[in-house]
């Protein structure tokens, strides 16, 4: 089986691969990752490659891992409210994910629910960002990296609810309303660690620079990008950006933070690329599930 | 053979308590969307979430259909719908009221869609014990996915506020 036949058999307007914003790329160019996606389809399992599955497969993915970094930390939070805040973001990006791969099952149309695709995949299957994968570091980390994503987050499903598929913007125009209060969540403590004492500043800078290699990859736009446009699902990176830079340097200035320069930015976890760490956070994820399949409690 | 009417269907499920804060019902909630029941008498509710992850779901799905079954219900099917998105404008006066009788400050005005509020100004937050407005909004996240945690300053007691959402 090819990607290639799954795609053309949902996708009306199949778009040919393009390569936008590919000429910085240090890592992995965008043709060859669809090259790539094809081969590890393969031979480790079925064919995801129809564009609003895998449009779908990213969304989710996003939130399903940084869902479960956040629950790691029930029961270390630095403070009782905190240890809270976090779980209780953890559980609506959980609940949003296990909608948006509930939805992605429905459209696969192979018998695949949100569990089996959250605990019966394996790492090149997951369509993550590096930066959700991120370990969770400090507190600082935590929040930096929330943040970084968060501002995201919010404008993907503002975007989102402006889709024809009644599905999709269904589930945007819910988790818009959680994603808000994560955003404010994080943009505060961003804020407050940055202008707090010098050891606080120090940190949460170290974490932006260290954190910011993981953002390119938020606005990187491919053929499953352009896809997904022609279905109805109105995504446009471009326009996101601006929106994401002016919400990240208005926060960035009120913490006293320097915004970091563009480098080289890491990506490839839209294709399957992902850093080891996923792997280790897989293995925790999936354990029970995949230790007794089909147990009910 | 059971008759349940569409009152009938109604009443029992307006006596479902929310699980989590279980002054209030499912209905006065606001998250039951429609109730329909068919001439075989198979009552059809739908329902939709709080927030995405409200893990109490399952637990009201089960209590409707208990009270349902109870009040002659032959079947219940129970949806859930996502759209329109569950706003806290659903809950009514007395609801609010209830709430706040049973110490949950209740909800302000949910936030128009779209905006984004990085440094809003809070509103203020009533104490729902001793009814001081001079209270601190601890965090926006509290006991469950529906609750902030405040502190009162006037009677030195912690709260819980219904976040709008």
């Amino acid at each position: 089986m090819s990607a290639d036949t799954s795609a053309g058999t949902s996708a009306t307007t199949r778009a040919p691969k393009v390569g936008h914003g590919d000429a910085d790329d240090v890592g992995v160019a965008t043709g060859q990752a669809v090259e790539g996606t094809r081969s590890v389809a393969g031979t480790r399992g079925p064919v995801l490659g129809a564009p609003l599955v895998e449009f779908l497969l990213r969304v989710g993915d996003d939130r399903l891992i940084l869902g479960h970094r956040l629950s790691e930390w029930c029961g270390h939070g630095p403070i009782l409210e905190e240890d809270i805040a976090t779980a209780n973001m953890a559980l609506d990006l959980i609940g949003q994910a296990s909608s948006v791969l509930r939805l992605a099952g429905e459209i696969e149309g192979q018998g695949r629910d949100e569990d089996a695709l959250a605990y019966f995949r394996d790492g090149v299957l997951f369509r993550n960002c590096l930066l959700v994968e991120q370990p969770n570091g400090d507190f600082g980390y935590t929040m930096v990296r929330q943040f970084l994503f968060d501002a995201f987050s919010v404008l993907q499903w503002e975007a989102l609810t402006r889709a024809t598929h009644e599905g999709v913007a269904a589930i945007a125009a819910k988790s818009l309303k959680e994603a808000k209060y994560h955003l404010r969540h994080s943009s505060e403590w961003v804020v407050r660690l940055g202008d707090g004492t010098v050891e606080s500043h120090a940190k949460v800078q170290h974490a932006l620079d260290s954190a910011w290699r993981f953002t390119g990859e938020l606005f990187v736009r491919d053929a499953v990008d352009e896809a997904v446009v022609a279905l109805g699902v109105p995504f446009d990176q471009a326009a996101i950006k601006s929106r994401w830079d002016a919400i990240v340097d208005d926060v960035l200035a009120r913490a006293t933070l320097v915004r970091p320069a563009d480098g080289p930015m890491q990506r490839g976890g839209r294709t399957g690329r992902h850093s080891e760490h996923l792997g280790h956070l897989l293995a925790t994820m999936q354990i029970v599930a995949r230790s007794h399949p089909g147990a009910r409690w | 053979m059971s008759t349940i009417t569409h009152e009938r269907a109604l009443e029992a499920i307006g006596t479902v308590p929310d699980p989590e804060v279980p002054a209030i019902s499912v209905v006065e909630l606001g998250i039951v969307r429609d109730v329909a029941v068919s001439d075989a008498g198979t009552v059809t509710v739908t329902i939709t979430p709080t927030y995405s992850g409200c893990p109490a779901m399952f637990e009201i799905e089960k209590d409707i259909r208990t009270a349902l079954v109870e009040a002659g219900a032959v079947a219940v099917e129970v949806r859930t719908v996502l759209s329109p998105a569950w706003t806290t404008d659903w809950i009514g006066p007395e609801a609010r009221e209830k709430l706040r009788a049973y110490g949950i400050a209740p909800p302000g005005r949910a936030e128009p869609e779209g905006l984004i509020t990085l440094t809003r100004a809070r509103r203020t937050v009533a104490c729902p014990f001793c009814g001081s407005k001079d209270t601190e909004l601890r965090s926006e996240f509290g006991s469950t996915a529906c609750k902030a945690i405040h502190v009162c300053r006037g009677c030195r007691q912690p709260f819980d506020e219904f976040k709008a959402l």
